[in-house]
């Protein structure tokens, strides 16, 4: 694992971002918590052109809303801070998160200013 | 005059098509487009809607406008996607390719919604931009450059209010445009060499969408907080759940008491123009026919229109604002644990009232495979018809003694009928996903859009096309099966001299009787046989069949409480027992298998659901007449 400090751990362990150096499936993030998708890698090709379609793509901001009242599942995630999307935890698994503002992650996609709420 | 000649050259062939992701207003701008003139028909083979309407452009254009089904990519996932994507390649057959394309998108979401107009444009078709919700994206402080949008787009873009007449102009103006410049690609019928975008290709247009909207977009606003800050509430583990069950509690109420007025209203209607057809009508085959078939048939069915109406209300206003989404997600964990979708949980909700209902509202689940599950099992939710035998029969047998402080043994059994019925529902379910319907657990993408307050015209029209549907299938399915168990229940008639009531001499009674050996296992007499089988146009017809069977007469009232001792008389405890069992899963209701015909578009699934659920009410019912006969319930 990369460097990382104190601060970035604590807000890793608090589950509020994704801390530095570290990635995580979508689907083991906690409400509240932001990112950026790193990949989306579904064993399932469809699954992965379906998370595609919803806008689940490489480089995008996500900030995870709400988790279900069962088993917490499903979850509401919020991507690019415009549009909510309900999945089931088995496919938010698929997403892998990176922390939001991670210079070494080569994104190359968006450069929207897209700061934790 | 050069109107009208350009007015039947336009209705020849102008035909535009509305595409756009759902949730981006397209509907609400196709209903002000057309100003509510339109039709709304189905597809053959597959009951996705086709809704088509006129509009005349500032030109003097007569267009006709088709709404497609909202679709996030071409690469359809369900039999409405398939429709649009068929449409817009000019694959479909029933359709001819339309001569332009509108691509409705939300503007305040751009960055998803831009990604199907970059699949679309590849198609080469005259294609245009309506960038939807302008109203509230300007409100959020967004600016857009159109003009960078529309260049670097390479199509036209035009900014639309859809719930404003005068939001649209922009929109009507670019359609003569596009018309005026229609005959160069006037010979093109399909376009071939289509693929479906692959993964990469998909990352290829978010990519273009990133580039494009760096452009166009001088200042992205602020993203509003108020769908947010109501979701903390109606999304909340503890409150939302809470919040939901109160709103469906009102739901019902509503249903059943709002709707019971209307309902004596119509119930009222129908008696006086029975007993006036009685008085004025000589004793022929002709009155009969009338009186006992189509009045008290239809009669039957026709009463629920109320509670229909309430119920679809209901239902659109929750869809329209947002709403039902949330519902979904709430309910989905607990649903797919017996292989349902979230979203069959209104459907099953409103099967309560009735199961036809709760049919038509299964199109709103996306995957075929979960909707015919659903549609499968919707007749297992106690539905209002059953109430009457359930009352007759608890009044008769079950004694009235409080079990628990003001709990009685009567409501207790009431209770356990709708849990055996639910619990029973949810078993099929899981064994149906397990054999008959395997497949693949279809993942639950939902887009939970923005709240937003219902439009009145779009919920309107709605219910319009609901109460259409609804008395279109009275006129056709219904009135003619209704006519057929007349015919079964009268002829031939009883000879000179007889002893019995007349349906024991009918066709009716024959089946009756006939299936009586089969009955007797689980306890049916034949009166109950032969009441069985008018029932099957409705349940509750069988209250009025028993009476027939035991030669009762008087009002319905009357009836119902001399019925009541009858049975107590004539029949043991297994025997009701075993009857209630048999109501809770048997299939008597001709509409509601007309209505799965219809939805599933074939007979073939009617007749499975007929099957599975009568085997499921003779083993309920045969397990409940031994167990209650072992007890001394004989």
């Amino acid at each position: 694992m990369n460097a990382f400090t104190a601060q970035e751990r604590r807000a890793f362990e608090l589950g509020c971002t994704v801390g530095l150096g570290f990635t995580q499936p979508m689907g083991q993030m906690r409400p509240g918590s932001v990112g950026r998708i790193l990949a989306v890698s579904g064993s399932d090709r469809d699954i992965e052109q379906a998370l595609l379609e919803m806008g689940f793509v490489e480089g995008a901001c996500i900030e995870v809303l709400h988790h279900g009242w069962l088993r917490r599942d499903p979850l509401a995630v919020r991507i690019n801070q415009t549009m909510t999307v309900a999945l089931r935890r088995c496919e938010a698994n698929a997403v892998i998160v990176g922390p939001l503002l991670d210079p070494a992650i080569p994104t190359g996609l968006v450069e929207l200013e897209c700061a934790p709420s | 005059m050069t109107v009208g000649t350009l007015t039947v050259e336009g209705l020849k062939s102008a035909r535009i098509a509305l595409v756009g992701p759902p949730n981006s207003g397209k509907t609400t701008l196709f209903n002000t487009l057309t100003g509510g003139r339109q039709k709304t028909a189905n597809y053959p083979g597959v009951t996705v809607e086709r809704k088509s309407g006129l509009l005349r452009t500032p030109d003097g254009h007569s267009v006709e406008v088709l709404d497609l089904p909202g679709s996030y990519s071409l690469r359809a996932r369900s039999p409405d996607e398939a429709i649009t994507r068929d449409v817009v390649l000019g694959r479909h057959q029933q359709e001819t390719l339309p001569d332009a394309i509108v691509c409705v998108t939300d503007a305040t979401n751009l960055n998803q919604h831009l990604r199907l107009l970059l699949e679309l444009r590849p198609l080469g078709r005259p294609l245009i931009l309506a960038l939807n919700m302008m109203d509230i994206a300007q409100k959020r402080g967004c600016r857009i450059d159109l003009e960078a949008l529309s260049r670097e787009l390479g199509i036209p873009v035009v900014t639309t209010v859809a719930m404003q007449k005068s939001g649209v102009q922009a929109l009507l103006g670019q359609i003569d445009v596009l018309l005026r410049q229609r005959s160069a690609s006037d010979a093109v019928r399909t376009i071939d060499g289509w693929q479906e975008p692959s993964p990469d290709a998909i990352r290829a247009y978010h990519r273009e969408v990133e580039r494009v909207l760096r452009q166009a977009v001088v200042d992205e606003g602020i993203p509003a907080r108020f769908t947010r800050q109501v979701d903390r509430v109606l999304l909340h583990p503890v409150a939302g759940p809470l919040i939901l069950l109160a709103l469906l509690f009102l739901m019902f109420q509503a249903v059943f008491s709002w709707a019971a007025t209307p309902m004596e209203w119509i119930d009222g209607g129908v008696v006086s123009l029975q007993q006036w057809l009685n008085a004025h009508m000589e004793e022929s085959l002709l009155k009969s026919l009338l009186v006992d078939g189509v009045m008290a048939g239809v009669g039957g069915v026709i009463i629920f229109l109320p509670q229909i109406l309430i119920l679809f209300l209901f239902i659109l206003l929750l869809e329209d604002s947002g709403y039902m989404t949330r519902a979904a997600f709430l309910m989905d964990r607990l649903m797919s644990a017996a292989g349902l979708n979230g979203r069959a949980f209104i459907p099953l909700l409103s099967s309560f009232a009735c199961a036809v209902p709760g049919i038509m509202a299964t199109r709103a689940i996306a995957h075929p495979l979960d909707r015919l599950v659903t549609i499968l099992i919707a007749p297992l939710m106690t539905c209002s018809a059953r109430l009457p035998v359930y009352v007759l029969l608890i009044a008769a047998f079950i004694p009235n003694i409080p079990v628990w402080a003001s709990i009685g043994l009567q409501g207790l059994v009431m209770f356990g009928l709708y849990a055996t019925g639910i619990v029973g529902a949810l078993v099929v379910a899981a064994v149906l996903r397990l054999t008959v319907l395997k497949g693949g657990r279809q993942p639950l993408l939902m887009e939970l859009p923005s709240y937003k307050w219902p439009n009145p015209a779009n919920v309107l029209l709605g219910l319009w096309d609901r109460v259409k549907i609804f008395m279109r299938r009275i006129g056709t399915i219904i009135l003619s099966l209704m006519v057929i168990l007349w015919f079964l229940s009268t002829f031939p008639t009883p000879p000179a001299g007889a002893v019995e009531p007349a349906i024991y001499y009918s066709f009716a009674g024959m089946i009756g009787r006939g299936l009586e050996p089969l009955l007797a296992p689980i306890g049916f007499n034949w009166q109950i046989a032969i009441a069985l089988v008018p029932g099957l146009a409705a349940r509750e017809v069988a209250v009025a069949a028993l009476g027939t069977v035991y030669a009762l007469s008087g009002d319905e009232g009357a009836v119902t409480e001399a019925l009541s001792a009858t049975l107590a008389q004539h029949w043991s405890l297994a025997t009701a027992l075993s009857l209630l069992a048999w109501y809770v899963f048997a299939p008597q209701c001709l509409a509601t298998l007309a209505a799965v015909r219809r939805e599933t578009n074939s007979w073939r699934w009617a007749a499975f659901m007929f099957v599975y659920l009568m085997a499921l009410a003779y083993i309920a019912a045969f397990f409940t007449y031994r167990i209650a006969l072992a007890l001394g319930g004989g």
